[in-house]
């Protein structure tokens, strides 16, 4: 039983910070028609800024994480400009080819950064447990929950209210009305990126935040909400959030369970499992548990 | 005054689709734009409100200008604070988002305090809006979508309101409609300017009219002239002398006419 909680609670734990993930996916896709394979190192390197900001500077892990994201939501806004613009109006194909080019870069200048250290958050988290019902609960996995909640609550609550997330709605669904109405679409897409790059550095900074320090290479965590964005549809924010939950808590089930119960499938099983559920949903939910199906009068 | 002088717009930088138009909205009237499919009447539109990139479409002479001020080359949102709405052809309406959704886009450039009162303005127009304000937008019938177009492009409290064919896909009853919110408009003081296929509604309503084919205008008269000219009536009204002609007696070789107005 305790080990049930545990593990429930880790697996929420690391949902939350994949359901992050899944929405600075969605945010750009919705945007442009464009999946970001640039998360990862977006995430990298604002868990770089946010732990300069913590341990260089001193300052404490909240506002470190809140001037991470602004920096990353200011780099991501400058390489939305610079190198994706020009691609408005060619395929989303070309558009996604090249934000595998602005991973690649962005993944070197982060390892430059971090060098061969191990990176840290500070964050006040650590190891530090408590014990709820006989089962002993770290605490970063409720913070990183609650933490990617709230984050995600104010992003879905600016896109459905503000007139600012009105018009980027707008943009996603029909650019050239959306200019019509006199929204500046650019200014929309540049602003997806900011929003894409600030929940990256979130993620970052909630996946280094725990553990006793990450090295570059753990960018390619991010690469498990691919698996949540297609169980969630690839436009729903809603969707990201619950299928992120869903993912996490599969994968932290298997690392407790498999050993036990089927041992024979190897070590680390539960590594795969984010993509074998996106496997299962592609063949039978394409368009994945909250995607929209287009909406047409018969 | 909205004015376009001499324009030439080529597609792709080879595809020549106006040929040197120039046309007029005064303030406070009701300007018709007729002419065939492929006339080049939406690339007049396009022009005036900045959506020519969009379709890989450029200016390459010409102007377009509103009250003397250049707007040929502006981008598109500027156009619109300029005031300069349009209602594009097939609506376009945000079908996932709901009526009142629809109409708040429409409003991005103005204050807040102007699109509160411009969605009560929209749905005392339009009442059937106001039932339905919650609801998707993608839903609605043919003439409420067009309904809602128009009212979106209200919105932004425009003072020249461009329309292109409005009466598309409409039911006939609900072209009546549209006509008599067309002359509404105007008296409420945006001058409007009417693209449109359905030659005898537009006629109906405009003060002016300009008759375009193959990227010319090829006549450029008061309505009420136009609704008289013997081709018009033949070509776009369907009328042949004083009865209502049979599309039998339409010979197609007369179709290729030489305009000489």
């Amino acid at each position: 039983m305790t080990d049930l909680i545990e593990s429930l609670v880790r697996g929420l734990g690391l949902g939350g910070l994949y359901a992050v993930l899944g929405v600075s996916f969605v945010i750009v896709y919705r945007a442009t028609g464009v999946i970001n394979f640039a998360t990862p190192a977006l995430m990298i390197l604002g868990a770089f800024f946010t732990g300069s900001f913590g341990n260089a500077i001193g300052l404490p892990f909240w506002l470190s994480v809140l001037l991470g994201m602004a920096v990353m939501a200011v780099i991501g806004m400058i390489i939305e400009r610079v190198a994706l613009r020009p691609m408005v109006g060619r395929p989303a194909f070309s558009a996604a080819t090249v934000t595998v080019g602005v991973f690649i870069i962005l993944l070197i200048v982060a390892g430059r950064l971090i060098g061969s250290e191990l990176l840290t958050v500070n964050d006040p988290f650590g190891l530090n447990t408590v014990d709820v019902l006989g089962a002993r609960l770290f605490t970063i996995d409720i913070a990183r929950l609650v933490i990617a909640l709230v984050a995600i609550g104010i992003v879905g609550l600016f896109l459905a209210r503000s007139r600012t997330g009105l018009a980027m709605r707008a943009t996603a669904f029909d650019q050239e009305t959306s200019l019509a109405q006199g929204i500046n679409v650019g200014r929309m897409f540049g602003l997806s990126w900011g929003i894409a790059a600030a929940m990256a550095a979130l993620a970052g900074a909630l996946l280094t935040a725990g553990s006793s320090g990450v090295e570059t290479t753990v960018a390619l965590v991010a690469l498990k909400a691919l698996p949540v964005i297609i169980l969630g549809g690839l436009d729903s924010i809603k969707g990201s959030v619950i299928a992120g939950l869903i993912i996490g808590v599969a994968e932290s089930l298997t690392r407790t369970y498999q050993p036990i119960y089927a041992p024979w499938l190897g070590a680390n099983f539960d590594v795969i499992v984010p993509y074998l559920i996106m496997i299962i949903v592609l063949m039978v939910r394409p368009y994945g548990l909250f995607g929209t199906k287009e909406v047409v009068r018969v | 005054m909205l004015a376009v002088e001499n324009l030439e717009v080529v597609y792709e930088d080879v595809i020549l689709v106006l040929k040197g138009v120039s046309l007029q909205v005064p303030e406070g009237s009701i300007v018709a734009l007729l002419g065939p499919n492929g006339a080049g009447k939406t690339t007049v539109i396009r022009a005036m409100t900045g959506l020519l990139d969009v379709h890989r479409g450029r200016i390459s002479k010409g102007r377009v200008t509103l009250d003397g001020r250049e707007l040929g080359g502006l981008p598109a949102p500027k156009i619109v604070e300029a005031g300069v709405g349009q209602v594009m052809e097939g609506r376009r309406i945000f079908r996932e988002f709901t009526v009142e959704e629809n109409l708040k886009a429409g409003g991005h450039t103005a204050s807040r305090a102007d699109i509160s009162e411009g969605l009560e303005r929209a749905y005392a127009m339009f009442p059937v809006l106001a039932e339905r304000r919650k609801q998707t937008a993608g839903y609605l019938s043919g003439g409420e979508q067009q309904m809602l177009a128009i009212g979106r492009a209200l919105m932004a409290r425009p003072r020249y309101l461009l329309l292109d064919e409005p009466s598309l896909g409409v039911a006939p009853k609900i072209v009546q409609q549209l006509r008599d919110l067309i002359v509404q408009i105007k008296e409420s003081g945006t001058s409007v300017l009417l693209v449109e296929q359905n030659a005898s509604m537009a006629l109906s309503i405009a003060t002016h009219g300009y008759v375009l084919e193959t990227g010319r205008v090829v006549m450029d008269k008061p309505a009420e002239q136009l609704r008289e000219d013997d081709d018009i009536r033949e070509f776009y009204l369907g009328l042949r002398g004083e009865e209502r002609g049979s599309l039998r007696d339409v010979k197609q070789y007369r179709r290729r006419k030489r305009w000489l107005s």
